[in-house]
Order: structure tokens, then C-alpha cells, then sequence
């Protein structure tokens, strides 16, 4: 499946012994493993392993850490838009809002959607569409609240 | 410890890759193969251990170093695929304790205090893993493909206006979409039963997305076992055709991996069990 990956990997001098084996197995997999399995032990060169885990979160390439930086309390990602459409923030006035927060911003998903459909100028329905057709009414009101609510970000 | 300790330029520092028992047949089958950078391998014993290391330059594997390659795509391929590659290796000839990528000693000197300093702690983890792999499980769900299989939407009535058809249209998709993950669902549902009595341990890692999850479809349970060697075919075997008659559902199984899943303490290893 990723000819090209092997490819790359028969031109690192350090394969060529491994590299038939290797071939076989996805980056995915590999990195899954060696960056958040395996025996983790601080050596004489202060690497940081979390520094490291969000690097390869920055770079999607896979979101295996995402709970574990969380445990330590580490959550940046949710406060930078390209990478959490939770960055927009409407928690601000209160913990007890959490259950309506949920459900404002799916109210305001379901207005993006809508927005978009609209400006497409199709009826398009995503193919990984889950859930009801939006109630537009609804979402127009929702809507609303969040553009008002839009402007304190980070 | 040292942690201030930087290393002068063009020093060379040593850089493990998994950790075995002293005087199996890794030490003579991996010592001279090239590791990361083309540097050969060697062993650096202390006790009844022993550590797979190559040398590296301090420039490319110091903090800044090491930082500079996760953030190149092509690099981290590079290491992760030659560490891997060596774990794998080393594998092959007898159990190894796989290390976290880029765990980086200034010599092999300090390598033999960590390995005497965690003695204990990895003969424990070796006695455990020792004769077993750890062979991975994914499953997909792909309403595409479940569609392409069922043959669309057949109940689409084309005489009826457009807006009645893409309603129709899209409760079919719906319907398709949720009946697809619910099968997903329970095809994962059915693994441990399978695997029950052959599988010797179990750990859940979080279902694969981003820009390396290529394959088609969505990856929805993404688990490894360990297995002993001599019961991965019948692994294999247990979980053949789980599927086949499930559109839209597909199963994968990858390995066999070195136990890197299993190679943290037990403790903590039963945490993610379930």
C-alpha cells in the first residue's frame, strides 16, 4: 500500500538489511508504536517526550496522544482553531453550561453545514453525514447567539 | 542525573533501541548491521542485559537535533521505520524490550547504569514477553463501500421529483450509514470472544485518523494482543472471515510486531486492558 514510502526508505542507507520486511508495514502503524509505545525512559538528552507527542499531533499524522497529554493537563490544541473546533470558545460563563454548550455548538455545526450547502448552491449532504436534517428556523436563531459570542477568541 | 549535560559538536552519542537478555542470539546476529546513520550496531552488556546500540552525532540527535527531525515528515519516516526495522531484527532472534524512539544516552557508559539500574524492572518485563508477538486488529467502517456492495440505493423511485429524491437519496444514506457502523460495531463486539483463550493480554489504542490513516473508510477499533509465537496462526485463523458477509465492515490484522505494546509494566499495562 505505500510503495512510495518504501521507496523513500530503500534510499536511507540504514535499510537495506530490514528493508523487504519493512516494506509491508504502514507508517501509521510504525509510528503508533515507537512514538507512544515501548519502553519510555529519560535519557542523558533532555528530550521532551510530550514536546514530542504534540509535535506529531501539529503534524496529524496521528492523534494516538491526544488523551495522555490531556491526563498532564496539556490542551493547547483545543485553543488553536486549526486543530479544534472547540478553540471557539463559549464555556466562558460557567461550568453548569457544559450540557448547553454541547448543544450550541451543535447547533452551530448544523448551521455551518447549512451555510455551506447554501453557499454551494446545492443541497449537498456530506458523505460521512451523520444524524437529522437541520431545522433551519432553529439553526438561524442559533446561529445568532454564536456569531455574538464569536468575537473572544483565545 | 545529567540533564544539563550538551554534548560537544561532532560528538557521538549512543542511542538504544530495545533492551534483551545478555548472550542471546541478538547480540551475534544484529552486532555490525547498520543502524540509524549506517552506524553498526553493538550491544552494551551490564548484568544478564543487554542494549542494542548504534552510535549517533550529537548534533542531529541533541535536543535541537531531535526536534528538527520530528518536524520533518520525511526524516521521522526515516528514524521510525530504521528504529523499528532493528527492533524488528533483533526480534526475530529473541525477545527485546523496544524503547521509545530517540532515547539517547552521552555514552555507553551511562547506558550500562540504566540498564543496572532498571535490572529488575525489564528481567520482569523480558520473563513476560519472552516466546510471545503482539499482532494488531483493526476494524473499518465504510459506508462507500457497503453502498458499492448493496448496489446503491435501489428504492430510489427516479420518477419522483428532486426534492423527493434527494430525501429519499439521503434517508438511504442515513440508514446505510448507520447500519454500517453498527455491524462495525458488532464485528469488534465478536473479537474478544474469538481470540478468547489464545490471547494473553490486550491493550486498546486509539483508532487511527489524520492524514496517515489512508486507508479507505473509518478505523474504529484499532487494538493489539499478545500472543504467543506459536499461536499466531491460530489467531489468524479465529478471526478469519469475521466480516465476509458484513458490508461496508473490514477487518485487519497487522504483525507480527515486536511486543511493543505490551513492554511497558505491568502495572500500567493492566490499565489499559480491558
Amino acid at each position: 500500500m505505500s510503495d512510495s514510502l518504501a521507496g523513500r526508505m530503500g534510499a536511507s542507507s540504514a535499510a537495506s538489511p530490514y528493508g523487504q520486511q519493512q516494506s509491508s508495514a504502514n507508517l501509521a502503524d510504525i509510528l503508533e508504536r515507537v512514538l507512544d509505545k515501548g519502553i519510555v525512559i529519560a535519557g542523558d538528552i533532555k528530550i521532551n517526550l510530550l514536546d514530542i507527542e504534540l509535535l506529531t499531533i501539529k503534524l496529524r499524522l496521528l492523534v494516538a496522544s491526544v488523551d495522555k497529554a490531556k491526563e498532564m493537563g496539556i490542551d493547547w490544541w483545543e485553543h488553536d482553531p486549526s486543530l479544534s473546533s472547540r478553540a471557539r470558545p463559549h464555556q466562558a460563563a460557567g461550568a453548569s453550561q457544559d450540557a448547553s454548550a454541547v448543544e450550541a455548538e451543535n447547533a452551530r455545526l448544523r448551521a455551518e453545514i447549512a451555510e455551506l450547502r447554501a453557499a454551494v448552491g446545492l443541497p449537498a449532504t456530506s458523505a460521512a453525514g451523520a444524524g437529522q436534517d437541520a431545522l433551519p428556523g432553529r439553526v438561524e436563531t442559533e446561529t445568532e447567539t454564536e456569531t455574538e459570542e464569536g468575537g473572544r477568541s483565545k | 542525573m545529567t540533564e544539563e549535560a550538551v554534548p560537544a559538536a561532532g560528538q557521538e552519542m549512543s542511542y538504544v533501541y530495545a533492551v534483551c537478555r545478555a548472550g542471546t542470539p541478538v547480540e551475534t546476529a544484529l552486532a555490525g548491521q547498520p543502524g540509524l546513520e549506517g552506524a553498526p550496531l553493538r550491544t552494551v552488556r551490564a548484568g544478564e542485559l543487554a542494549a542494542l546500540v548504534s552510535s549517533v552525532p550529537s548534533v542531529s540527535y541533541g535536543t535541537e537535533g531531535v526536534k528538527a527531525q520530528m518536524e520533518d515528515l520525511d526524516r521521522l519516516e526515516v528514524l521510525a521505520r530504521t528504529h523499528h526495522a532493528v527492533v524488528e531484527a533483533a526480534y526475530e532472534h529473541a525477545a527485546v524490550l523496544p524503547m521509545r524512539l530517540v532515547t539517547v544516552y552521552l555514552d555507553d557508559g551511562r547506558v550500562g547504569e540504566m540498564l543496572g539500574a532498571r535490572a529488575p524492572e525489564f528481567s520482569a518485563l523480558l520473563a513476560r514477553l519472552e516466546g510471545h508477538v503482539e499482532l494488531g486488529v483493526k476494524i473499518y467502517a465504510d459506508p462507500r463501500e457497503a453502498v458499492a456492495v448493496t448496489g446503491g440505493a435501489p428504492e430510489t423511485d427516479t420518477a419522483a421529483s428532486p426534492g423527493r429524491a434527494y430525501l429519499q437519496r439521503r434517508r438511504s444514506q442515513q440508514r446505510n450509514h448507520r447500519e454500517t457502523y453498527r455491524a462495525a460495531g458488532s464485528v469488534a463486539a465478536e473479537v474478544p470472544a474469538r481470540v478468547d483463550g489464545i490471547a494473553r493480554a490486550h491493550v486498546a489504542h486509539r483508532p487511527q485518523q489524520g492524514d496517515l490513516a489512508q486507508a479507505a473508510g473509518e478505523n474504529i477499533l484499532n487494538d493489539a494482543y499478545l500472543v504467543q509465537d506459536a499461536q499466531a496462526d491460530a489467531f489468524r485463523a479465529a478471526l478469519a472471515g469475521l466480516a465476509d458477509d458484513v458490508p461496508g465492515v473490514r477487518v485487519e490484522i497487522t504483525g507480527p510486531w515486536a511486543p511493543y505494546s505490551f513492554a511497558t509494566p505491568p502495572a500500567a499495562a493492566e490499565g489499559d486492558t480491558r
